[in-house]
Parts: C-alpha cells; sequence; structure tokens
C-alpha cells in the first residue's frame, strides 16, 4: 500500500512538474529550478535524518561543496560539461565528507547537530575570510555549462533555465529519488532504520553502527552536492550565504514541514516551502515572521508534516470506503 | 575438546566498585547453563563481557578458543554469538519481519548490498518465514513492533536473535514480564528453537529457580561478583545455604 501511495505521488508529481512549463510563465517555471536542487539535496538530508534518525545542522555545507565546486571544475579548470562537474565534484564532495563524517557520527542527537553545525561553520568562515582563494562575500563565478553536449547557445538564460535546464533538473530529481528508493529499500536502508530506531538492538544482530551511519552520511554529502552544483548553476554564482548554518535550518523546516518519515515528505516540503516563501516575500516584509508561525503550527498540530496530513487523509478514505 | 566460551579471572571494575572478580567459567558445547544470584551478584556484567558489549578490567574471554575480550557485539554477533536484553529491546518503526530481516541480513552478510530489493531476495523472506513461524508470529509479520503485546514483543526481541542462526545464546532473563503461567510456554518455546537452529549452547540469566531447576545442565552462582558455584542442578539444590545466598530469603517467607 505504502509503495503504491510513493508511486502515485511520484507519477502525479512528474506528470505536474513536466506540464508546468506549458502553462506558466517561464519566469516562474525558472524559479523551479532551486526546487530541484533543494529536492535533490533533501533526499539525502533524510537518509541521514529520517532513516539514520541524525539530524544534521551543517548540511548546507555540501550545498556549498557543489556549488563552490562547479565553480571551480567549470569556471577555473575549465570543464564545462555540467555531466562531468556533477560526477568530479560529488566524488570529491564524498571523499571530503569521509573524515568529517568519521568525527561527526561518533556522536548522536545535540552532539552530532552541534558537530556538524560547527563543521559547516567552519567551512563558512573559510569561504568568506580566504578572499583570494573564494572571492570572499562576492562568492565565485559559475559559468554556463552544456547539458548532455549541447550549448542551447540561442536561448538566453531565463529561457534555457525554464526550458531545457527544467527538464533536466526533473530528469534528475527522478533519477535521485529512483536511486535513493532503492536505497532505502535495500538491506543496506534497513540496517539504517535499525540503528534509527534502537542503537543497542541494532548492533547485538550484527549491525555495523558507525560505518554504517559514515556511509549515509558520505551518501547524503553526495546527494546535498548535486543539489548545490544545480543551485549554483542558477544563480551563475557560488555564494557563501549558501553555506551559511541559517540555510541548514532551512533544510531542516523543509524536511519538517514536508514529513520526514514519508519518502517524498522532503520533496513536497521543499516544494511548499519555496512557494511559500515566493508568495509571502510578495505579500510582507515580515515572511520570515510568518514562516516562524508556520512552522511552530507544524510542529505543534501536524508533527508528521505536510505527508503525514496527506496519508492520514488517504487512510481515512480507504477506511470510508471499506 | 574446546569449551564454547570459557573465561580466565575475568574482572570488571566500575571505579572502586568491583562489578565482577576473578570469574573463571566454561560453557561446553550442548549445555544450557543458568547464572544465578542476587540483584548486584554481577549477572548481567558476565553476560554483557560475554557478549562482547563490555570490556574486562582484567582476565580474558574466549570464544571457541579465540580471545573475544571487549571486541564489540557486532564482530562477535558474525562469529555466532546472539543475545537478548533483560529489558524488551525492539525497533518501534520497523514490522515484525523488517526486525527478523535485519538480523538474516546480517547472517547471510548483506549487510553492503546498497541497491538490491530487500523485498526481492527470497532467500531472506524464507529464512524471516521459517523464523516467525518457529515463535507463532507469523500472523504478525506485516504488524509493527510497537503495536505488539508485551508478549509478542518478548517473543519478536528472542525471534531475531534466533535468527543469526547463533552457536551461542545469551538470554538475559527471557521471561522477565512474562505470566508465570506463560514462562514454561517460553521457555520450551526457546529451546526447541534452539535445537531447530542447532545451537550448540545456552547462557540463561534467570531468577525463577523453577525455571532454573527445570532447564539448567549446570548452575553458576555469583554472589557480590565473585563465582559462588558452579555446580550441577541436583547438587545445587541440594545446598540450603547456597539457594539462601542466591535467592535470599524469599523462599522462606
Amino acid at each position: 500500500m505504502k509503495v503504491t501511495s510513493a508511486g502515485l505521488v511520484a507519477i502525479f508529481g512528474i506528470a505536474a512538474l513536466a506540464l508546468l512549463p506549458l502553462v506558466a510563465p517561464p519566469y516562474y517555471v525558472s524559479l523551479m529550478v532551486p526546487f530541484f536542487g533543494y529536492a535533490i539535496a533533501l533526499l539525502g538530508f533524510n537518509l541521514l535524518f529520517g532513516y539514520t534518525g541524525l539530524l544534521s545542522f551543517g548540511h548546507a555545507m555540501f550545498l556549498g561543496f557543489g556549488a563552490y565546486g562547479a565553480a571551480i571544475v567549470a569556471g577555473v579548470l575549465g570543464i564545462k560539461s555540467f555531466e562531468a562537474v556533477i560526477v568530479v565534484v560529488a566524488l570529491a564532495s564524498m571523499l571530503a565528507a569521509l573524515p568529517i563524517g568519521y568525527l561527526c557520527v561518533r556522536y548522536t542527537g545535540i552532539f552530532f547537530g552541534m558537530l556538524t553545525l560547527a563543521f559547516g561553520m567552519l567551512f563558512h568562515s573559510f569561504l568568506f575570510k580566504f578572499y583570494h582563494l573564494t572571492g570572499g562575500d562576492s562568492g565565485m563565478r559559475v559559468p554556463r555549462m552544456s547539458i548532455l553536449g549541447l550549448e542551447f547557445a540561442k536561448y538566453n538564460k531565463i529561457e534555457f533555465l525554464s526550458g531545457p535546464f527544467y527538464y533536466y533538473c526533473l530528469a534528475q530529481l527522478v533519477l535521485a529519488s529512483l536511486l535513493m528508493w532503492r536505497l532505502v529499500h535495500s538491506p543496506f536502508g534497513l540496517h539504517l532504520k535499525t540503528i534509527r530506531d534502537n542503537e543497542r538492538k541494532a548492533e547485538s544482530l550484527g549491525v555495523h553502527v558507525h560505518r554504517f551511519r559514515l556511509a549515509a552520511f558520505v551518501i547524503s554529502a553526495g546527494f546535498g552536492t548535486v543539489g548545490g552544483a544545480i543551485l549554483g548553476f542558477r544563480v551563475g554564482l557560488a555564494d557563501p550565504e549558501l553555506v551559511y548554518w541559517t540555510q541548514s535550518g532551512q533544510l531542516v523546516f523543509m524536511a519538517v514541514l514536508g514529513g520526514f518519515s514519508h519518502f517524498f515528505g522532503p520533496v513536497i516540503g521543499a516544494l511548499t516551502y519555496l512557494l511559500l516563501q515566493d508568495q509571502l516575500q510578495s505579500l510582507t516584509q515580515y515572511w520570515r515572521f510568518v514562516l516562524g508561525a508556520i512552522l511552530a503550527l507544524i510542529v505543534i498540530v501536524l508533527p508528521s508534516g505536510i505527508a503525514g496530513l496527506i496519508a492520514g487523509l488517504r487512510d481515512r478514505v480507504l477506511r470510508s470506503m471499506a | 575438546m574446546t569449551a564454547l566460551f570459557e573465561t580466565t579471572r575475568l574482572s570488571k571494575s566500575y571505579g572502586v566498585l568491583k562489578a565482577l572478580e576473578d570469574v573463571t567459567l566454561a560453557i561446553q558445547d550442548g549445555e544450557l547453563v543458568s547464572i544465578v544470584g542476587p540483584n548486584g551478584a554481577g549477572k548481567t556484567t558476565l553476560v554483557n563481557l560475554l557478549a562482547g558489549l563490555l570490556a574486562p578490567t582484567a582476565g580474558d574471554v574466549r570464544f571457541l578458543g579465540e580471545s573475544v575480550a571487549g571486541m564489540g557485539p557486532v564482530e562477535l554477533a558474525d562469529r555466532g554469538v546472539a543475545r537478548t536484553f533483560q529489558l524488551i529491546q525492539i525497533f518501534p518503526q520497523l514490522t515484525v519481519a523488517e526486525t527478523i530481516a535485519a538480523a538474516v541480513v546480517s547472517r547471510q552478510k548483506k549487510r553492503w548490498r546498497l541497491l538490491t530489493r530487500l523485498a526481492g531476495d527470497a532467500q531472506i523472506g524464507r529464512r524471516v518465514a521459517e523464523v516467525a513461524e518457529i515463535f507463532g508470529l507469523v500472523s504478525r509479520l506485516d504488524t509493527l513492533s510497537a503495536n505488539l503485546s508485551q508478549g509478542e514483543k518478548k517473543l519478536l526481541d528472542i525471534a531475531s536473535a534466533f535468527a543469526l542462526d547463533p552457536q551461542v545464546i545469551l538470554l538475559d532473563e527471557p521471561t522477565s514480564g512474562v505470566s508465570t503461567a506463560d514462562k514454561h510456554s517460553v521457555m520450551n518455546t526457546l529451546i526447541a528453537a534452539a535445537k531447530a537452529a542447532g545451537v550448540k549452547g545456552i547462557v540463561l540469566v534467570e531468577h525463577d529457580m523453577d525455571l532454573v531447576a527445570a532447564y539448567s545442565h549446570r548452575i553458576i552462582a555469583l554472589s557480590e561478583g565473585k563465582l559462588l558455584a558452579d555446580l550441577p542442578p541436583e547438587r545445587f539444590f541440594a545446598d540450603p545455604h547456597l539457594i539462601e545466598t542466591v535467592i535470599g530469603k524469599r523462599r522462606h517467607n
């Protein structure tokens, strides 16, 4: 049943997202590109949070790895194929995540959260202070790259982002979701869930707690990096603000808003957050206040998030039909 | 013949507190050995040392001749040592089938299969069904562990340990929280399951002397961290002084 509902969400989601450029103005369609970036990053974030039970407060660091990595590989090294950039940057980021994760996964709960926050802030300070390397507060330029070997030179930026790049990112999200779906439904994914639920019992059943936490950390770093590369590509800039701790908080917000106990919850959360932010920003300068109030309300009234609400409604309908 | 488990002058201290002191014992193939003693005697410490959860302060633990002192529960599980805990340990958000499957995945060494579908693995599915059958959990396979009754949770806790196909199983009060009437049926299920699974040795920590008398081949009594007796049941129960030390005055009241 659960498989079917996740499948339904996926089919409706893909259909709606595929049709959007046909009905919405290009500018709004291009605004959806960050959604794809965040959604991919959140799939990884939730492998760590929803499936392994580790809440990272420094995950924006990996968005930064992606954006700055793209700026270095495409801008400095001159590799202008986005696929090659993504592969190189994701692998490098996963390699960098190994020692960071090795230190962090020895701790759980608030200590894990604080350590990841500390690493995130360290990276932010590095980006900010090492001006000659990173461009400091001006960031680094992320040049336009080819996708699937095609330049799309005749398209202006908005046309490119709302057309080919939009569909390219949609395909990436579909691929990332399929990959994550396989991961969480594999024997490996089962062992991650045992760690989330009861570490002591898991160990007694032969679950390598530390190694598996580290693996989840490294994989989630890979997803975060791909998301970050998309975000950097869209703006054309790798900006230190992308790594600031409030960005990590935003990822947590999105996951909670959508419902981290459900596979597509964080993806739904990312979409809702970005649409809400866009609407609120155009309505009031106090949009952060309203967003904060909404988060507080969600935690109190709807702890399982929007996906939990949908699942609850579905169960009620099914029960009334039975 | 090499003993299954062997400890030599095993000691464990927490600061000045000596939880276990100079305990030397052996558990042979085919035995069910009960560890008894009053509260604070060091029974759970001994089990935690055998299970690799604790590292000894002094002395050694050998499993099938290999030193396993402080090796860690995962490595010991891989070598064929399973355990259950005094307090029920479950995975609240996992179903009964998933809980048993977690152990089967370890046993079949499939833990690093990142992209294989768990539900599509017939070998795992078959073993999960077998274990559930032995413990009478077949009708509950799709139930969330959190929604089971206390008795079922206890059974699941034990069933998942058995799913490791262990050579030795350490049972820390497997019938605690189970009604007196059900205790023998739980023990009978356990022993039948152990035979079916080819378990070579069972170490049982138990307060209930009726169970200890009924099922043990040998009784190891601890008191204040020291080995008090290591005797077959008929000799153990023939010594009133020993019984009084182990269970206090409860029986006489």
